[in-house]
């Protein structure tokens, strides 16, 4: 991560009327840093993402983007949003969309910035298209390429991919990946666990507003023991897969015959749920 | 770079317009517009023209041109004051909570616009608007009035204008609605809200009549509480203020009872509301979780 943090959060809290959405959360993101957001529904994955653009104000603690604090003009003038539930006027084609958030973000792009972003997204054919007329899943591609006006150093996505299909979930994918190697930081709210562990660099799992475990993907899904089949049966050791040709040994010393020797690893899904403790929202 | 706050004001007006064309509820105002005043003319001719028999015919007692001109120009004041209405209410309605529970609200309020702006331009836009259709159609009604009977006001632009800042001051009220109320709540309660300011009116008319010190005195607070309706009787007003004789007096009896006039205290009232009711409302909505 670089020095000067893209967002930082810290010590967040939100609560609504007696309810606690968010307690306590700390985050950083750094520059062309993909980091994915995951956990139940009503976790506080979104309010986290609201409090971060300006729509949502914290109970405590403080949220910066770029050193700027949330909200500030500054700070939403950094970033780029796309958020879990929106709309935009069905009257308006996919060119004007854009157009209209350009002049709302200041960006000087004029067209070229309109048409690389609607290729960006796979919708350069349907640049006038009236957004009623199109699908949700274009609806969608739609939503981020909005974000992406102004070339923003942060994204801030909630669910972009809930409405697409194999196809364009490969789009965006491919999207998040050239972003981040255009320097820009990206906080990706997702139930799609497969998604998360493609494209991003870390994941923070929050339950009930707590971050409950945070780390790169191959660090979080770590070993589960080594699995071996011998004439007693089928036996899991613990270690990892370092550990596996000194278990054979001993198992081979100790007379057993050894038929098969796996090292299992945790999928992200393994410690998605027993960090969430099978709770859903 | 951000923008100007004035550019960016100007961004979210013409998308407003843009809106209102291509959802054709400005073709649909105009088309509705155009009925009423197909049918006003139709009124007006028929009203001068009978207006000399009700006058007392031969060696009238009562000026039938000027009674049935301020009669009827009168009540067209009132069904413009209700069309420009509507239109403030329409291009305000669902403009913060309503838009914030479908979805479109989000996108635009995380640029770095500002909240205050936007509720401010939504309100230009609107006051705008619904400003200049009030005036035009007062105008056309007016050029009516006086094909049909050769009659004018005693003052002609004043009235216009003050309809003008009506229609303002309701824009401002349905805005500050719009933060707390879901759509459907918001228009029925502003309309209930604008029935009330008619209803006011409409006792401090009947006070007049009567010499009601007290159905008098619930008038003059309603024209306080809600300007609108002040600004409305000032502007009936206007229009005989210097209208004299026995005509005179039995218009103040008749349609005009109540009316006063304006002031610069009413003005200044009602400019100082709006701009107090657009704060209240730009303060609700930086505190709104959205």
């Amino acid at each position: 991560m670089s020095a000067a943090p893209v967002l930082s959060v810290s010590g967040l809290r939100k609560d609504y009327r007696g309810q606690t959405a968010l307690a306590g959360v700390d985050l950083e993101l750094g520059a062309g840093e993909l980091v994915g957001l995951l956990g139940p529904n009503g976790a506080g994955k979104s309010t986290l993402t609201k409090i971060a653009c300006g729509l949502v104000r914290p109970s405590a603690g403080t949220v910066e983007v770029l050193g700027r604090a949330a909200g500030s003009p500054q700070a939403r003038a950094a970033l780029g949003y796309l958020a879990e539930l929106f709309r935009f006027p069905g009257w308006s084609t996919a060119e004007e969309l854009i157009a209209l958030h350009q002049r709302l973000a200041g960006s000087g792009g004029g067209i070229a910035e309109r048409t690389e972003l609607l290729e960006l997204v796979g919708l350069a054919d349907a640049a006038g298209k009236r957004v009623e007329a199109m699908s949700k899943g274009m609806q969608q591609r739609l939503g981020i390429a909005q974000a992406l006006v102004g070339a923003p150093r942060l994204l801030l996505l909630d669910e972009p991919t809930s409405a697409l299909d194999p196809v364009g979930r490969r789009i965006v994918r491919e999207l998040l990946e050239e972003v981040r190697a255009r320097g820009v930081a990206v906080l990706l709210n997702s139930h799609l666990l497969s998604e998360v562990e493609l494209v991003c660099d870390r994941v923070a799992i929050i339950v009930r507003g707590r971050v409950v475990r945070a780390g790169a993907p191959h660090e979080l899904e770590g070993s589960r023991g080594v699995e071996v089949e011998t004439d007693a049966g089928v036996r899991v050791f613990e270690g990892g897969r370092e550990d596996a040709p000194r278990i054979v040994a001993e198992l081979v010393a100790a007379g057993e015959r050894v038929y098969r020797v796996q090292a299992r690893r945790a999928s992200l899904e393994d410690v998605y749920l027993e960090a969430v403790g099978g709770q859903t929202g | 770079m951000s923008p100007s706050p004035l550019r960016s004001a100007a961004t979210v007006i013409a998308h407003s317009v843009r809106e209102g064309v291509r959802r054709r509820v400005f073709l649909a105002v105009l088309v509705l517009t155009a009925a009423f005043l197909a049918l006003y003319a139709l009124g007006a001719h028929f009203v001068f023209r009978d207006a000399h028999s009700f006058a007392g015919g031969e060696g009238h007692i009562l000026d039938p041109t000027a009674f049935a001109g301020a009669t009827i120009f009168g009540l067209a004041m009132f069904a413009v004051l209700f069309l420009g209405s509507v239109l403030a209410v329409f291009l305000t309605l669902g403009a913060v909570r309503g838009d914030a529970e479908t979805g479109l609200l989000q996108p635009l309020v995380v640029r770095p616009l500002g909240r205050t702006t936007m509720l401010l331009a939504r309100f230009a836009g609107a006051a705008a608007l619904s400003g200049a259709y009030v005036l035009v159609v007062y105008l056309l009604a007016w050029e009516i009035t006086r094909a049909s009977g050769d009659w004018s006001p005693d003052h002609l632009l004043g009235p216009g204008l003050a309809l003008v800042l009506a229609v303002s001051v309701v824009a401002a009220i349905s805005l500050l609605l719009s933060v707390f109320l879901p759509v459907t709540a918001q228009g029925i309660v502003v309309f209930m809200v604008f029935g009330a300011g008619l209803t006011a009116g409409l006792l401090a008319q009947i006070g007049h009549a009567i010499d009601s010190h007290s159905l008098h005195s619930i008038g003059k607070v309603a024209s306080w509480a809600l300007p609108f309706e002040g600004l409305y009787a000032a502007g009936l007003h206007a229009l005989i203020s210097e209208t004299s004789g026995l005509t005179g007096v039995v218009l103040q009896l008749g349609p005009f009872g109540g009316s006063e006039a304006a002031g610069p205290g009413l003005i200044a009232w009602a400019l100082v509301y709006a701009l107090g009711v657009l704060a209240l409302a730009a303060f609700a909505f930086s505190r709104r979780d959205l």
